[in-house]
């Protein structure tokens, strides 16, 4: 498809759909797309959902975009599943939560893998966020599984995070006390029609407050049974209370301040990496190296100063 | 880093999707992303679906007998909404003779029951268009 980025402008699906696999694809094409849509974006409140496996995060947010949509909003939607570490492959489910989206012209969907390398999912997921946010949604949606530091980091892409947790996980919450408690700008109970729920809220009230700082926003705690539609104009609510709250105490700036900052870092990163590769391994200038420093004649922290400092100047 | 992205839908009204989750597996195994989209969907669902997720590949499975008319009809909604090399294939309770209709509608190939899942990976990645 020619002109990715005009399409996508002028609203067609096709187009979005194809930016998205150019991002994660990292196609030739894909900063050319990403350079004319970055003007338009910025209008979308990127929402992230997380939690541990089956907690029920898909069913949440079908019904949660179900809400925006009655309220006129257009919501996009990026789900996030691991791939297999062994084959590299990867079974995308949560559209099966979501079916009855589908034909919705409001509203897009787009699965992905992790494949492996966590690190470089987080700055993709940004990119397709803002793809979303430039063919117009309104709101966006990421959902990851929830189980450690790699899926905070594709969080970071969100303005307000729902850590959804279900009753029953006994010592678990121990295990996720690290990272994702403090993250959660909204914690969500889910699958409250199951015994322990009220157990959970104290815990977790409880892990909130140990800290005995008081801060200007208590993350709340929410309680849902996803799948018969319970609690959930409640949770849109207080999304729209923690939007307000960030905005009016000038966090939602900070923090999107920040994400500019370590977007433009990462994109420094990966840039200056591939230029050095492209000069050093390409030319073979690396098994050069690699023979001498084995011959202990010079040494990697030398050569690798020497390099940057004549690639660089 | 390019990956083989395939849906695995289930068109009609068929009550069970064992083998469809059989078929999402191995294609899994076989380092393949499956977009998999469960029980009961439309044909209208199938090529939209197709459509966001910007699938190569897509592999229906039916057992009621409703190919005839649900295959082609997916044919149609992928290739008008734009998807044009995507490779559609089928598989399921289906006769013999159904087949060449089936081809000549545009699903480039049928499965029957017993086939193994090899060989559906195999013929994924010798026609898809990557
Ligand atoms: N009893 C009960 N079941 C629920 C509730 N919400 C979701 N479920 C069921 O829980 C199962 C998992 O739901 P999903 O929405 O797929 O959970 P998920 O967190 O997205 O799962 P992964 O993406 O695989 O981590 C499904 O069978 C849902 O129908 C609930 O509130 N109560
Ligand atoms: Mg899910």
């Amino acid at each position: 498809m020619e002109n990715i980025a005009e399409e996508v402008l002028k609203g067609n699906r096709l187009a979005l759909a194809k930016a998205i696999t150019a991002i994660e694809n990292e196609y030739d094409n894909a900063t050319e797309i990403m350079q004319k849509l970055y003007p338009h974006t910025g209008h979308a409140y990127v929402l992230g959902v997380t939690g541990p496996p089956g907690a029920g995060k898909s069913t949440l947010t079908d019904k949660l975009a179900k809400e925006y949509r009655r309220q006129g909003k257009t919501v996009g939607i990026i789900a996030i599943d691991p791939s297999s570490p062994f084959s590299g492959g990867a079974i995308l489910g949560d559209r099966i939560r979501m079916n009855s989206l589908t034909l919705d012209p409001g509203v897009f969907i787009r699965s992905m893998g992790t494949r492996g390398s966590l690190g470089g999912l987080s700055h993709k997921t940004a990119d397709a966020v803002k793809v979303m946010d430039a063919f117009g949604m309104d709101v966006i949606f990421v959902e990851t599984v929830g189980v450690g530091q790699s899926e905070v980091d594709i969080v970071k892409a969100a303005d307000t995070t729902m850590v959804v947790l279900i009753p029953g996980m006994g010592d678990d919450i121990q295990a996720i006390k690290a990272g994702i408690l403090e993250i959660g700008d909204i914690f969500t109970i889910n699958k409250a029609d199951h015994d322990g729920a009220d157990k959970l809220a104290t815990e977790l009230n409880m892990m909130l407050d140990l800290d005995g700082v008081i801060k200007d926003w208590r993350p709340p705690i929410m309680k849902t049974i996803a799948n018969q539609n319970i609690g959930i104009k409640e949770v849109v609510e207080t999304f729209g209370k923690h939007h307000k709250h960030i905005e009016e105490n000038g966090q939602l700036t900070v923090r999107r301040t920040e994400r500019t900052k370590n977007e433009m870092l990462d994109l420094l990163d990966s840039r200056i990496g591939q230029y050095i590769r492209s000069k050093v391994v390409d030319t073979g200038k690396l098994d050069e190296l690699v023979a001498v420093i084995k011959a202990h004649e010079t040494d990697p922290y030398t050569e690798a100063n020497k390099i940057v400092h004549d690639l660089l100047k | 880093m390019d990956k083989i992205k395939v849906l695995v839908a289930k068109p009609g009204l068929d009550g069970h999707d064992r083998g469809a989750k059989v078929v999402a597996r191995a294609l899994r195994d076989a380092g393949f992303e499956v977009v998999y989209t469960g029980l009961r969907q439309t044909p209208e669902q199938i090529a939209e679906a197709a459509v966001q997720e910007d699938v190569d590949v897509v592999a229906m499975s039916i057992l009621s007998g409703a190919h005839p008319h649900l295959f082609p009809a997916v044919v149609n909604l992928v290739r008008e909404k734009g998807l044009k090399d995507a490779l559609i294939i089928g598989g399921g309770v289906i006769p013999e003779s159904d087949i060449p209709a089936l081809k000549e509608a545009g699903i480039a190939e049928v499965f029957t029951p017993g086939t193994p899942t090899g060989k559906v990976v195999d013929f994924i990645k010798a026609h898809v268009k990557k």
